[in-house]
């Protein structure tokens, strides 16, 4: 039954509609489900992979000054250019400035949270240039005007319905939800534009600091197609992709799929050592690195550093209990689910408390960090984070959360609490509507019952022991 | 430990752990000045409140002996939970001592005593949940493997087992209807398997699903694992029936 709520994702969770929520519950459960079954089929001990991962990403982490200079010279010395953006803006400019350069008008992009974060797309459309998302799911966000709900699956939150009526409002063919046919109308419709295009913008899934080589992993195909067919290549990377060697990519190649979809590989996995060489008979004629940092320094100098080695693959998304219940755009973010909890607030720097309640949605169950691959701590970080909501007075993440104060008190007294325990039992006696004057108490009893008041019993029990 | 979930609430599972420790020939001493863990603080993100609590804690439970303690949450609590929150601290080194010597009731039975069976019977079908911060611990497989040896015990496993229970602490009240919908799933899927006890390690989830159970005026018994170990012992007349 529909509960008075303080918090938003809990409200928002209140308010989902049942398709959608039948959309996020159905695709998060059969893709972890995929997760464990392929990664303890093919590995012994999965959990050592993660943990390997996970002390590989935290060392890069610790050593960027050496290896965000090594992948630099590296992929100079592949023939790249590599710019360096302090903040999204910044990084939005560094693109539209080679776009303008060049004589570019338009981009064909694929998958990037990082282009999310400085809100990419939207940026160039404002300034004259047309930029086409090519991932699907992406593609069908942007002909949406919507936002992704899922670091992996934007389109998480609408099933096949939703989407054959935005491609037949878009007139790419009469209404079929047939998966098979949507595909095949955005792979025919998007075909030609990569033609059209003068530039091509991917992500990178991670950067080797030993030579520069860019891992970008697609089930479409569709980055690969953006490299090709553009005579200038953009990528745009958060700093904390590094890994230091090529040898590394192993280990996270095998994770990556398997943690975020349940493959043993993805589709397509490229590794990109720089633009079109001499007597290569394509490819990009430019290429561009553009290393963003966008708060990612100040959170490598938090106390939630860890973070940082998130090579977003969604599995914490798609375990999360919450996220399952509440979906991704419950987070306001660019960033949902428990990865998004913790990332969000910090990438808002001084908007932190716009952000603050993030890290209280969760019921620290501890799912997302036994699936993670690179063994991020999460609950731990959700919890840091709720310190410093409380300690910097965030309201929006006391909301509803009753205060401790008097708690700690009364915990720290035993006098004062062994009273309480004896008194507690007036409760029994108390009618409900007068229990739930106390905002607290009318939501536990929203939907439970709590359970007759023994306080005192115990100790009775054990004190008669003792005089026998 | 008995925590405070025992102390208001659920006397009968601390009298079982108390029992049940007794019979393995453990002497179990209850320093009465205890109160809580301070998790409810800390999970509230109120640290401050949280510290003063487990600095009472450590008062409490001055010495070398082992802190025992019937639910997965308060153990973490004290050997992970504070020392996160001590991280800064002065006295850090006090609590990584009380870390050090805190257990969960059945990793205690099974990995501290080196106990792997049970006597007695319990002639029942339980589904057990396996409370989240017995997640990654020793716990979680102790208690199932004391529970398998008990006489006639047949465990109802159900969907969707891995799936936390949606108390966390403050959280089932700050957001009620997103607990509220994981508490309503967990109970689905474990009626489905029709047993006729649900039993888990940890209070918290007790009182979250019992809860539900009985505002929905479902009939489903709850037990700790304390209290069927207990009335294993009681079946099997190594403990009176009182």
């Amino acid at each position: 039954m529909p509960t008075k709520s303080q918090q938003e994702i809990d409200r928002f969770a209140r308010d989902l509609k049942p398709d959608v929520y039948q959309s996020v519950y159905g695709g998060t459960k059969a893709t972890t489900e995929k997760r464990y079954e392929v990664l303890f089929r093919d590995y012994p001990d999965p959990d050592l992979l993660r943990q390997t991962a996970g002390q590989i990403k935290q060392h890069t982490l610790e050593n960027l000054d050496k290896y965000l200079p090594q992948a630099e010279a590296a992929l100079k010395a592949n023939g790249a250019q590599v710019h360096f953006a302090s903040d999204g803006d910044a990084a939005n400019r560094m693109i539209l400035e080679i776009m303008k350069a060049n004589g570019c008008k338009s981009m064909v992009k694929s998958k990037s949270m990082v282009s999310e974060e400085t809100g990419l797309g939207h940026y160039l459309e404002d300034n004259g240039m047309k930029c086409l998302e090519t991932d699907l799911g992406e593609f069908i966000i942007q002909i949406d005007n919507d936002h992704p709900s899922h670091i992996v699956k934007p389109v998480a939150h609408k099933n096949r319905r939703d989407i054959a009526k935005s491609f037949e409002r878009e007139g790419l063919g009469d209404y079929n939800d047939d998966p098979e046919t949507i595909t095949r109308r955005a792979r025919k419709f998007l075909r030609g534009k990569y033609f059209e295009a003068d530039v091509g913008l991917t992500g990178a899934n991670f950067v080797s600091a030993e030579s520069g080589r860019l891992t970008i992993v697609t089930n479409e195909g569709n980055a690969r197609f953006c490299m090709a067919a553009t005579p200038i290549h953009i990528a745009i990377v958060g700093i904390e992709k590094l890994v230091p060697h090529d040898r590394d990519l192993a280990l996270f190649t095998a994770l990556i799929g398997r943690s975020g979809t349940g493959q043993h590989l993805t589709s397509y996995t490229q590794f990109i050592g720089g633009p079109k060489r001499e007597g290569q008979p394509d490819g990009p004629e430019q290429m561009h690195v553009i290393f963003v940092d966008n708060k990612r320094t100040e959170v490598l100098a938090s106390q939630c550093s860890e973070i940082l080695r998130c090579i977003r693959c969604g599995a914490c998304l798609n375990v999360c209990p919450v996220y399952r219940q509440a979906s991704g755009h419950a987070y306001r973010s660019v960033y949902p689910g428990p990865v998004g909890a913790v990332l969000s607030p910090l990438l808002a720097g001084s908007r932190f408390p716009e952000l603050a309640d993030l890290p209280k949605a969760s019921s620290l169950c501890g799912a997302c960090n036994e699936v993670c691959p690179v063994n991020i701590p999460i609950p731990d970080l959700l919890l840091r984070l709720r310190d410093k909501a409380k300690t910097e007075h965030a309201e929006k993440a006391m909301k509803g959360t009753p205060p401790m104060g008097m708690f700690g008190l009364l915990a720290s007294q035993p006098h004062a609490w062994r009273a309480a325990m004896t008194m507690g039992a007036a409760m029994n006696l108390t009618p409900d509507a007068i229990i739930n004057i106390v905002p607290p108490a009318a939501a536990w009893n929203s939907c439970r019952q709590l359970p007759k008041w023994r306080g005192g019993k115990f100790r009775n029990w054990m004190k008669s022991r003792s005089k026998n | 430990m008995a925590t405070c979930l025992c102390d208001a609430f659920f006397d009968d599972v601390a009298k079982a752990t108390v029992q049940v420790l007794e019979y393995l020939g453990v002497e179990v001493e209850f320093p009465a000045d205890q109160t809580c863990c301070g998790q409810p603080a800390f999970n509230a993100g109120d640290w401050k409140a949280s510290r003063k609590v487990v600095r009472h804690v450590v008062d409490a439970f001055k010495g070398e002996d082992p802190v025992v303690i019937p639910s997965g949450s308060c153990a973490a609590m004290l050997f992970h939970g504070a020392l996160l929150e001590f991280e800064k601290e002065d006295d850090l080194p006090e609590v990584q001592q009380l870390a050090n010597r805190s257990w969960e009731l059945l990793d205690y039975i099974v990995n501290g005593l080196g106990v792997t069976e049970w006597p007695g019977s319990f002639p029942h079908k339980v589904s057990f949940h396996r409370s989240c911060h017995l997640r990654g611990t020793c716990s979680g497989p102790a208690a199932l493997q004391l529970m398998e040896s008990i006489d006639g015990l047949e465990i109802a496993t159900f969907g969707e087992a891995e799936q936390c229970c949606g108390f966390g602490g403050a959280f089932s009240v700050s957001h009620p209807n997103v607990s509220g919908k994981m508490g309503q799933l967990k109970i689905e899927n474990i009626l489905a398997a029709d047993p006729e006890y649900l039993v888990a390690a940890d209070m918290g989830c007790l009182l979250h699903l019992g809860g539900i159970v009985d505002k929905g005026g479902k009939n489903l018994p709850r037990f700790h694992v304390a209290q069927v170990l207990r009335d294993a012992l009681i079946s099997a007349n190594l403990l009176p029936a009182d």
